[in-house]
């Protein structure tokens, strides 16, 4: 019993008419949470009723606490007939539950019904006493964190990470419960939401009674999904990596480096719903029968180059990356034991835990579904995963990796068919976090020790046993071991990592029609055809990769989705140029039947355009790697001259660019063979997408490589598009409107965003589904931040030495010495001194160039004064991010986990705009209410943020459509750093606010 | 193949004043595609038709969605479902309630009423705006009207804080409602060379001057409608015209002043003698024309022709001698004075409330 729930209904404000006679309203309000239920006083002819409630308490179990949310209705009273709802509130009370989160539930809520969306608001109290026998919990698991964020959160440290966790729940779907037929789709729908928030109640409880198990006491990179089986029932399932956090304290950090910006660090969150990774190269012969399963794995290539900068670096990082948070390596005592699945839901790690990465691990298998009978017997789902999980593992033992990180799962439902995906990244740990390595960790450590930037591309398997065809080098960094030629990973790059050049989105699209078949037929349709589906996206990445001059993917994810008669598949990640792997090869166009002579020249022409584009698109990258040089080897710190590489511009690079041509001729070059002329168009307009506007970039995971000096405009958006095909396309039509459904999109977006340029897309999600036959929907989510071009020395406050190092070859010229350690103080406090110029003279010339440029760019500087004006009005502006941190401001405090169910119906469709009208309302509420319950935590930003879910269903003719959308993330408090800090913010904002478009917040 | 849905959503409301601009103009979608790729945008940012027509329809919707919050802009501040930064929607509703002077002009004194709405599409032929256009603005004033209507206070204040509107928009307002109120004759054709800026400034002299609330801020509807008593009083100006002495002395007044040698302006004038002899035949006319307005004000049929009357009582008479507004203001303030001098004249208070108002309408209203 060791609960009391308080709340109190203060007032509420824009209610609807109800009363079309006064057009007033009088309201009410029910709060029930179990069982039982409290009314406020009826508030009689009002649109903005005060009703200021006594304080309602449950004395409840925390059981039930974590379970079930608190229900508010607000309700018409009315004398002769029923009372009408106007609309309901869920709150979840857990983010009260923690001792370290949110300690009161207190704002403006929207009240929302699924008929009607969001019918005004109410003012609520919401508290809890949690009375202090926590030692008893069997059932709860009161106190565990929760964070979606798939990294340690910044202002906590890891003490110690205990490995995967996962758990499912499963019931019967109350719309296809026999009453559904009688009830009204309010009732039903309102069902659903309730259902699924008790479930996700539930489930989180007990994943957290398992990390308690563990000895954990949160749980980083929670990632809960729901598969809407339709008739066998809806299941909730979630993974996440248990770990044992520890609040890092605030005080000193902010005062003694100026420094702790903001993140140079990445993290990433759990993808939206439906990803599904893995990279085919080989795989499984496809059996038939139902339940079969399928997989494949995709082989990595990596390589380092000159080594890294050694301990110098490595004792700063703490200080510069995230702030308060060290990740600190704990002494080697608490090892961890993994346990039966060595998987990390994380992307990003903290410094030295990521020894080595061997490539992308991913699974399939394809399932009919048929009815759970029991929901306290979830055992056919969980056998599915473990088997997936299984395989999962044995590819990563195969690529000589005893762990998986960047872990995730997901599925695809099509009627009775079920895909289900996992995949993630094999790779080597730290044997400081684990008590069994598999391998030498001994060596490891040392190794990592001396090469941070290139560590983790050395191959750890075995060179003679290659599970795939590969070629092996010696690292380019530093030469001592080997790596592969290209590397893919599903993890976000690592902050050490050395990288030339800047970083691009890549994807790969695939439409392939499929036989309209029924039960195990379809299945096993389904199962041959996947092998070709994932080799054929591999084969476009890998293409695309090398036309973009790159050699490595990071943050690959590989969605499957099925259709009734066609399967979608969608690869998107981030290209790099790692710069401890080989340059890439060329792409060689060769004819199979090289006779006739107007097709040899139509083929070299098509070589020439190709190779004009990989030129192209190294200068756009600034990809320019280094010479081999021979000296480099051994030398303790050669990083200074990688930085002044990065810095170099583009008129330098071109030697280097004319001397990389060589390469597209050479034997390792990538062979492209094509059958007649046709399929040479095709492939051309495959692998050429269209560039990037000027001042664009793009990227799937948490930051640009090469980008830095972020301004605190930053815009978080979600886009839909549903495509309706005619029938009867062939797979290169349906490919072809595929690509440009995407690249359309992608061009929507850059236009909508020109205001922020010079900007970055980061986090850029695309989910793809078939909601029935014949459309395709496309939906995106991601967040556009503004960076300075003018402002390179900002770096400093980013990635401290490393960076100002940077700086000051940027200042004074890159003939470097790669000096001594003595050397790097001094330029570092001689760093500190100019800083202190550059950050006048730096926004200065922002200023100068705001006004010139384009008349577009005011966004930034907007921002910063509407932050401030803000105060003032009676809204709090709350953030929204789908990244783990917001640029230029601390995140100090976490305050709980958003996860939110909605379902939106209407049956008249036409009236509120068609389709779209329905959805971009639609969305515009769940932000709505995805801000007011932050707020009302007490938070102003969602880090992590991601829409998971979301299933539109359209019936034109009946002028109905429905919607549900689930959406997660951090509920955080940041602080501006300008707040600490405002000089250079203050010039900024002063700048002239002239044109259109402008956002910023 | 069609895109069926298409839709952008940002956590940050995005709105492209272009596109606002030529949303309130009526613009449909298609034709506001056509005036952006004019406009030269999709060469600045590399962008397709197929681009811009999604855009704009997004930003439509948008706007769309935010109307009904830009008829109670207070609400727009401290509703959920939009966050708009707040200098954006300062944008957006001093945008939304901008309004054409060509439209204005139209409407301006008419009864904002369903007959006047139902003419909008003769207004829209007529101004080459919109009819959608024409609806919105009419509607602005309509709501406006019916808000303040019920309000004590200031009139420019009131508009001010429930409209959120910024100051010069306000007093706008402020003289469309004062005109829809008192039904103020604007149309006839000797009126129409006057902007609606004119007449906002001659509004903005009577409510500060010849409405109740000029004198008692306390008051009910106060600067709506004129001051009764006020009215009533000017009858009494009547004896400036009836009384024949009284009109000769305040003539001789009148001329001595402006011709005596030492005013100040007298040599600026001397060259147009001519004006100042003309000037003496017509004071009686002039003198006449002026007091006989004041003494009518009292019946509201004449209040509607104040400014048809102005005009041809005194501004027609004067700009067929060729008077320059110098001229004129020289003449109404020395006749204004002089009047002060007049031994049997009384009623001081109530001719300086008058003549400073149509002193400085008719000098507004006196283009040269």
């Amino acid at each position: 019993m060791p609960g009391k729930l308080k709340a109190k209904i203060v007032a509420g404000r824009h209610l609807p008419v109800m009363d079309r006679a006064s057009d007033l309203t009088d309201a009410f309000v029910e709060v029930k949470f179990g069982n039982t239920t409290f009314k406020t006083d009826v508030y009689p002819k009002s649109l903005n009723p005060q009703w200021n409630s006594e304080w309602f308490k449950f004395e409840v179990d925390d059981e039930d606490l974590q379970d079930e949310p608190l229900q508010i209705t607000v309700l018409d009273h009315d004398t002769y007939s029923a009372n009408d709802a106007i609309g309901k509130v869920y709150i979840d009370i857990d983010p009260l539950l923690c001792s370290e989160a949110a300690t009161v539930i207190s704002g403006w809520l929207p009240i929302y019904d699924t008929i009607h969306g969001i019918r005004g608001e109410i003012n609520v109290l919401v508290k809890v006493d949690l009375f202090n026998d926590l030692n008893r919990f069997r059932q709860s698991s009161c106190g565990v964190k929760f964070f979606c964020t798939t990294s340690i959160p910044r202002c906590y440290r890891a003490v110690m990470v205990h490995g995967f966790v996962e758990e499912l729940v499963v019931n019967e779907d109350p719309e296809y419960q026999w009453i559904d037929r009688i009830r009204t789709p309010r009732a039903s729908n309102e069902a659903r939401q309730r259902l699924i928030f008790l479930m996700s109640g539930e489930l989180q409880r007990k994943i957290g009674l398992k990390v308690l198990e563990m000895g954990g006491n949160a749980v980083v990179g929670y990632l809960q999904c729901f598969d809407l089986e339709g008739e066998s029932g809806l299941v909730v399932r979630a993974i996440g990596t248990a770990c044992t956090l520890e609040k890092i304290s605030t005080f000193p950090a902010t005062a003694t480096h100026p420094n702790n910006s903001s993140p140079s660090k990445d993290m990433k969150e759990p993808g939206f719903g439906e990803e599904a990774p893995g990279v085919p190269l080989s795989s499984g012969p496809p059996t038939p029968l139902r339940a079969q399963t399928f997989s494949s794995f995709s082989p990595s290539k990596s390589y380092s180059r000159q080594s890294s900068s050694s301990d110098t670096e490595l004792s700063l990082t703490p200080k510069t990356g995230g702030h308060l948070c060290h990740f600190c390596m704990i002494p080697p005592s608490p090892f961890c034991v993994f346990q039966e699945y060595p998987f990390f839901t994380l992307t990003a790690f903290p410094p030295g835990f990521l020894l080595h990465v061997g490539g992308v691990v991913s699974a399939r298998s394809v399932k009919l579904l048929d009815r759970i009978h029991n929901p306290d017997e979830p055992e056919t789902r969980d056998a599915w995963w473990e088997e997936i999980r299984q395989e999962i593992k044995s590819h990563a033992k195969a690529l000589g990796c005893h762990a998986v990180v960047g872990y995730s799962e997901s599925t695809s439902i099509c009627e009775e068919v079920c895909i289900l995906s996992a995949s993630g990244t094999a790779a080597v740990l730290s044997s400081r976090f684990m008590q069994d390595g598999p391998l030498d960790t001994e060596h490891r450590l040392f190794e990592e020790v001396v090469s941070p930037g290139c560590g983790f591309c050395h191959i750890p398997y075995d060179e003679l046993n290659i599970p795939f065809p590969a070629q092996l080098t010696y690292c380019y960094c530093c030469r001592r071991y080997k790596v592969p030629d290209v590397l893919f990973t599903t993890i976000d790059l690592p902050t050490e990592a050395n990288v030339t050049g800047k970083g691009c989105l890549i994807q790969a699209r695939l439409c392939r029609t499929k036989k309209k078949a029924q039960g195990e037929g379809n299945a096993t349709a389904i199962s041959s055809l996947l092998p070709f589906l994932e080799y054929e996206l591999h084969t476009q990445l890998m293409n695309k990769l090398k036309l973009r001059g790159m050699n490595a993917l990071f943050g690959l994810r590989i969605q499957i989705s099925v259709g009734e008669t066609m399967l979608l598949g969608l690869a998107s990640a981030t290209g790099v140029y790692l710069t401890a792997l080989p340059s890439p090869g060329g792409i060689q166009i060769a004819g199979k039947t090289p006779s006739d002579i107007t097709y040899e020249q139509h083929i070299s022409t098509m070589q020439k355009k190709i190779n004009d584009t990989i030129d192209k698109n190294k200068e756009l990258y600034e990809i320019n790697p280094p010479e081999v040089v021979e000296e480099i080897i051994g030398s303790p710190i050669p990083e200074p001259r990688q930085r002044s590489r990065l810095f170099r511009s583009h008129s330098e690079s071109s030697d280097e660019v004319s001397e990389l041509d060589l390469s597209h001729g050479k034997k390792d070059a990538f062979v492209l063979e094509i059958d007649d002329t046709d399929a040479v168009e095709d492939i051309h307009a495959l692998l050429t997408d269209s560039p990037t506007p000027a001042g664009f970039y793009s990227c799937n995971t948490e930051i640009m490589p090469g980008i830095q000096n972020w301004t605190s405009a930053i815009q978080m958006f979600t886009s839909v598009r549903v495509f309706r095909l005619n029938a009867n396309l062939t797979n290169q039509g349906l490919n072809k409107i595929f690509s440009d459904l995407c690249e359309n999109l992608l061009k929507s977006l850059y236009f909508k965003l020109r205001s922020m340029v010079p900007c970055c897309l980061c986090h850029l999600n695309f989910t793809v589904a078939i909601p029935e036959d014949e459309l395709i929907q496309v939906a995106v989510t991601a967040v556009a931040m503004s960076f300075d071009k003018e402002q390179p020395l900002e770096n400093g406050k980013q990635s401290g030495e490393k960076t100002l190092i940077k700086g000051k070859h940027v200042l004074y010229s890159p003939s470097v010495d790669y000096s001594s350690f003595a050397d790097r103080c001094s330029s570092w406090i001689e760093q500190l001194k100019l800083k202190a110029h550059t950050i006048r003279r730096g926004s200065v010339k922002t200023t100068s160039s705001l006004e010139k440029a384009s008349p577009l760019p005011e966004g930034r500087s907007r921002s910063l004064r509407s932050n401030r004006s803000y105060s003032g009005s009676s809204v709090a502006v709350v953030k929204m991010t789908p990244l783990s941190f917001i640029p230029g401001a601390k995140i100090i405090k976490y305050l709980g986990i958003i996860n939110m169910f909605f379902i939106r119906e209407t049956s008249s469709l036409r009236e509120e705009g068609g389709v779209s009208g329905f959805l971009h309302t639609f969305i515009a509420e769940v932000f709505a209410m995805v801000r007011a319950h932050v707020a009302a935590l007490g938070g102003n930003a969602v880090v992590s943020y991601s829409m998971k879910e979301c299933v539109f269903m359209e019936n034109p003719n009946k002028n109905q459509a429905q919607c549900l959308i689930n959406v997660s993330g951090d509920a955080v408090i940041f602080v501006r750093e300008s707040e600490l800090e405002s000089t250079s913010v203050q010039t900024q904002s002063a700048t002239t606010h002239t044109s259109n478009g402008g956002e910023g917040t | 193949m069609s895109v069926e849905l298409d839709v952008f959503v940002g956590n940050t409301t995005i709105m492209d004043k272009e596109v606002y601009q030529l949303w309130l103009n009526g613009y449909t979608v298609n034709d506001a595609v056509k005036v952006r790729i004019e406009g030269g945008v999709m060469e600045e940012c590399e962008a397709s038709a197929e681009v811009l027509l999604s855009d704009t329809m997004d930003q439509y919707r948008t706007f769309q969605m935010c109307e009904r919050l830009l008829h109670h802009p207070a609400k727009l501040a401290n509703q959920l479902l939009f966050q708009i930064p707040p200098d954006r929607q300062a944008m957006l509703i001093e945008r939304y309630y901008a309004f054409d002077d060509s439209f204005v002009r139209e409407v301006l004194g008419k009864k904002l009423s369903k007959g006047t709405k139902k003419d909008l599409d003769d207004v829209s032929t007529k101004t080459g705006i919109t009819l959608k256009s024409c609806r919105r603005q009419f509607d602005n004033f309509k709501r406006v009207f019916k808000v303040v209507e019920e309000l004590k206070g200031p009139l420019v204040e009131n508009i001010r804080q429930h409209f959120l509107l910024p100051d010069q928009l306000a007093r706008d307002y402020a003289a469309i409602v004062f005109f829809a109120n008192n039904r103020f004759e604007t149309g006839k054709k000797k009126l129409q060379y006057l902007t609606f800026q004119d007449f906002a400034f001659c509004a903005g002299q009577l409510i500060n001057n010849w409405t109740l609330g000029a004198v008692d801020n306390m008051m009910e509807d106060m600067d709506v409608d004129l001051d009764k008593e006020f009215l009533q009083d000017l009858k009494d100006l009547k004896i400036l015209i009836t009384d024949k002495d009284l009109l000769d002395q305040h003539k001789s007044r009148v001329n001595n002043e402006t011709s005596h040698p030492l005013s100040l302006v007298c040599n600026a004038l001397r060259g147009k003698t001519n004006v100042f002899n003309e000037m003496e035949a017509n004071f009686k006319n002039l003198s006449r024309g002026l007091v006989n307005i004041a003494a009518k004000l009292i019946n509201a049929k004449d209040v509607r022709d104040f400014f048809i009357d102005l005009v041809e009582k005194f501004i027609e008479p004067c700009r067929s001698d060729k008077w320059t507004s110098i001229d004129m203001n020289l003449y109404l303030t020395h006749y204004t004075n002089s009047a002060h001098i007049l031994d049997t004249f009384k009623h001081h208070a109530v001719w300086t409330r008058y003549m400073g108002v149509i002193k400085s309408c008719i000098l507004r209203m006196y283009h040269d």
